[in-house]
C-alpha cells in the first residue's frame, strides 16, 4: 500500500447551524485517485474545500504528509484545484492564466513559456496561448483550468465536479483524459462528483457520502458489488432493495421464503436489508424457480430489456435481461446465492439519511 | 400604416425639439456677437475670450474641476469599501443597507443641502472643505450602486482560484477581483464627477461666502442681469457634462474583455 498523504481527522463543520460534516475521518494515499461521491448536500464539496483551505473545520484537523495544515491558507498549500465552473481569469488570455501561479513563484520567463507550451500539449490545446477564455468552448475552458492547475506541479490535484457542465460525449472523453493525465503526472487526484458512473470509471477508491457521513469506502468493484448499506446500494446503480430476516448464517428469509445466500455474521433472526441487482435476477420462461412472477411492464434500454416482475412473495422485482418477455408472461425467478447481498439495517441516523434521500432540495454545500 | 409611421416620427421629433432646442438656442447665442437675444449680429468667440480673462470665472472653473475630481476619488474609494462590505453581508443586513444607501439618492437636494449646512456650521467653516464633504456624501450612494451589481455578477471562484495558485489575498484582490469589477468602479467614478459638476442646490447651501463653482457663479450672475458670457459658460458646462455622460455609458465590459497584450507581462512577486 502506498504511503498515506492526507488524513482528515474527526472533521466537523456547520453552516448556519446545519451540520454539513459529522466527525469525518478519511485517509488518502499517495498517487491514489479518490472520488468523493454523494448527492447534493452530502458534504463532499465542503470536504474538498477544507482540503483546499477555503473552509476551516469547526472541529478536527487535516494532516498532510505528516504535518497539520488545518490553519494554513490556500496559497501556502502544495495542492491545486480545478473549480466547478473553471474560474478562469476572464481578463487574461490562456497563457497568462496558466502562467499565474508560476509568476507568483518567481519563475523566469523562459521557464514559464516552456511550461505553458508543455501543459497546453498535455491537455491537447497547443497554440491556444493568445485566446481569451470567453472565446473557448466549455470543454476547452475545462482543459485550460486543468492545465493552469497542473503546471504548478502540485502533489495533489483537487477536482470539484469538473465535468458537470459538459455534455455526455465530451464528459466521457474527458474521463479517459483524466485517467491518462493521472498516469502521466503520477500525482494524487481527489475528485468530487454526484455522478456514480464517473466515480466508478475513474477512481481507485470511492468514498460514498451522505448527510455529512461516510457511508462506505472501497474500490469501485466493492462499492458496486458489496454495498454496505441501503443508501450505497440505492445510490450506486439500480437495485432491488428488500426487507429480510437473517434466519442464520447463509440463509435469509424474504417475503416468507427462505433463500440460501453466502453472507455470515449477521446473527440469528435479525432484520436485514437485502440487495439484488436487476441484472442478477434470472427469469425462467417455463416458470421453474423458487419464486413465481408475472411480467407487468417491459422497456427497451439498448443493451438490455428492463422489466418489472410482480412476484408471488409480494415483491416487485426490477429485472434487466437480454431476453424479451411479453407483458403478462408467467415466469420463474431465480437468484444465485452469490448475488444476494445482505446488509445491516441502518442505525437510526442512517435510516433518517436514507429516508431524506429523495427530498433533499437545493444547492450542494 | 405609412401615416402612423410619419406621425410617430413627428412625435419623436417634437420630443427631441422640446428637449434640446433650448440648449441649442443657448449654444447659438453664445456665439452671437450681438448682446440681443433676438438679433444675430454675426459669429464671434469674444464671449469665450472674456471668460478666459475673468479671474472670477476661471477660479470657479478650477474650483468645480478640483471638487469634481477630489470628491469623485474619495467617494469611489469609500464607495468601493462600502460596496464590498454590503456585498458580503447576509441577506437581511444586505437589504437594510441597500435601502439605507438609496435614501440619500431619493431625498430632495434642498433637504440634503440644508441638512448638511446645519450640520457643517456647527463643526467647520463653510468653504471648499464643506462643499467637498457634501459632494463626497451625495456621491457615495451612486458609486456603491454602480459597483454592487458588478460584485454580484462577478465570479468569486476566480478570487479563490488566485489564492489556490499561490497568490496572497492582497495580490488576488488587486489583480483578480478589482479587474473584474473595474467597469463598475470607473462608471461610479465618472458618475461622481458628473454629479459633482452638475450640482447646484447642495453646493449653494454648503459653500459659504467667497467661493463659487460654475453653477453657483452662473446663478449669481444671472440674478444681476443676463450677460452673454453666461451663455458661453453654460455651454462649456453642458459640453463637459455631455462628454462625461458619454464616458459613463461606454461599454466597458467589452473593452476590458478584449483588451490585453497577450504577452507574458511582468508581475511583482508576492512574498
Amino acid at each position: 500500500m502506498a504511503k498515506e498523504l492526507i488524513r482528515f481527522e474527526n472533521i466537523s463543520k456547520s453552516f448556519d447551524g446545519t451540520e454539513v460534516l459529522k466527525d469525518l475521518t478519511l485517509s488518502i494515499h499517495e498517487n491514489e485517485f479518490v472520488t468523493l461521491l454523494g448527492p447534493s448536500g452530502c458534504g463532499k464539496t465542503t470536504t474538498l474545500r477544507i482540503l483546499g483551505g477555503f473552509e476551516t473545520p469547526d472541529k478536527g484537523r487535516v494532516m498532510f504528509d505528516g504535518g497539520d495544515i488545518t490553519n494554513i491558507p490556500p496559497n501556502k498549500r502544495p495542492l491545486n484545484t480545478v473549480f466547478q465552473k473553471y474560474a478562469l481569469f476572464t481578463h487574461m488570455n490562456v497563457a497568462d492564466n496558466i502562467a499565474f501561479g508560476l509568476k507568483i513563484k518567481g519563475k523566469d520567463k523562459d521557464h514559464i513559456r516552456e511550461k505553458i507550451a508543455y501543459s497546453l500539449k498535455l491537455v491537447g490545446l497547443e497554440g491556444f496561448e493568445n485566446r481569451y477564455p470567453s472565446s473557448l468552448s466549455g470543454g476547452q475552458q475545462q482543459r485550460i483550468a486543468i492545465a493552469r492547475a497542473i503546471v504548478n506541479e502540485p502533489q495533489v490535484l483537487l477536482l470539484d465536479e469538473p465535468l458537470g457542465a459538459l455534455d455526455l460525449k465530451l464528459r466521457q472523453g474527458m474521463q479517459y483524459e483524466l485517467i491518462r493525465l493521472k498516469e502521466e503526472l503520477g500525482i494524487t487526484f481527489v475528485y468530487v462528483t454526484h455522478d456514480q458512473e464517473e466515480a466508478l470509471t475513474m477512481s481507485d477508491t470511492v468514498v460514498v457520502m451522505n448527510q455529512g457521513l461516510i457511508q462506505q469506502i472501497g474500490t469501485p468493484e466493492d462499492i458496486y458489488n458489496e454495498p454496505q448499506n441501503a443508501f450505497v446500494a440505492d445510490f450506486i446503480g439500480e437495485s432491488n432493495l428488500i426487507d429480510g430476516i437473517m434466519i442464520h448464517d447463509c440463509l435469509v428469509n424474504i417475503g416468507g421464503l427462505d433463500l440460501p445466500c453466502v453472507d455470515t455474521g449477521f446473527g440469528n433472526n435479525n432484520p436485514v436489508d437485502v440487495v439484488i441487482r436487476p441484472e442478477d435476477v434470472e427469469l425462467d420462461a417455463d416458470g421453474n424457480g423458487p419464486i413465481k412472477g408475472t411480467v407487468i411492464s417491459i422497456v427497451f434500454k439498448g443493451v438490455h430489456w428492463e422489466m418489472h416482475v410482480e412476484s408471488s412473495i409480494g415483491i416487485t422485482f426490477l429485472v434487466q435481461t437480454t431476453e424479451h418477455f411479453p407483458v403478462g408472461s408467467v415466469v420463474g425467478i431465480n437468484v444465485d446465492p452469490y448475488n444476494i447481498q445482505i446488509m445491516h439495517k441502518p442505525s437510526s441516523e442512517d435510516a433518517q439519511v436514507f429516508d431524506q434521500l429523495e427530498t433533499i432540495p437545493g444547492e450542494d454545500l | 400604416m405609412k401615416m402612423s409611421r410619419i406621425l410617430g416620427k413627428i412625435y419623436v421629433g417634437l420630443i427631441l425639439i422640446f428637449l434640446y432646442a433650448p440648449i441649442l438656442v443657448l449654444i447659438v447665442l453664445s456665439f452671437n456677437s450681438s448682446r440681443s437675444r433676438v438679433v444675430w449680429g454675426g459669429f464671434t468667440l469674444k464671449w469665450y475670450g472674456s471668460l478666459l480673462k475673468s479671474t472670477t470665472i476661471m477660479n470657479a472653473l478650477w474650483t468645480t474641476f478640483l471638487l469634481a475630481v477630489l470628491s469623485a476619488l474619495i467617494s469611489t474609494v469609500l464607495g468601493l469599501f462600502g460596496a464590498l462590505g454590503i456585498y458580503s453581508m447576509k441577506k437581511r443586513s444586505y437589504r437594510i443597507m441597500l435601502f439605507g444607501t438609496k435614501i440619500p439618492m431619493l431625498n430632495a437636494d434642498i433637504v440634503t443641502g440644508i441638512a448638511l449646512m446645519l450640520w457643517f456650521v456647527r463643526f467647520l467653516p463653510l468653504g471648499f472643505g464643506s462643499i467637498l464633504l457634501a459632494h463626497v456624501t451625495f456621491n457615495i450612494p451612486y458609486v456603491i450602486l454602480c459597483i454592487l451589481p458588478k460584485l454580484r455578477t462577478m465570479d468569486i471562484y476566480q478570487y479563490e482560484a488566485a489564492l489556490d495558485l499561490g497568490a496572497g489575498s492582497p495580490y488576488a484582490f488587486f489583480h483578480i477581483l478589482i479587474p473584474q469589477i473595474l467597469p463598475g468602479i470607473l462608471s461610479g467614478f465618472l458618475m461622481a464627477v458628473t454629479l459633482s459638476m452638475d450640482d447646484f442646490v447642495i453646493t449653494y447651501f454648503t459653500k459659504g461666502a467667497g467661493i463659487n463653482t460654475l453653477s453657483t457663479l452662473i446663478y449669481g450672475e444671472i440674478r444681476k442681469g443676463i450677460k452673454p458670457e453666461m451663455y458661453a459658460l453654460s455651454t462649456v458646462l453642458f459640453f463637459i457634462v455631455l462628454v462625461l455622460l458619454i464616458l459613463v455609458n461606454l461599454p466597458y465590459d467589452r473593452f476590458f474583455m478584449t483588451a490585453g497584450t497577450g504577452s507574458v507581462r511582468e508581475v511583482e512577486h508576492e512574498k
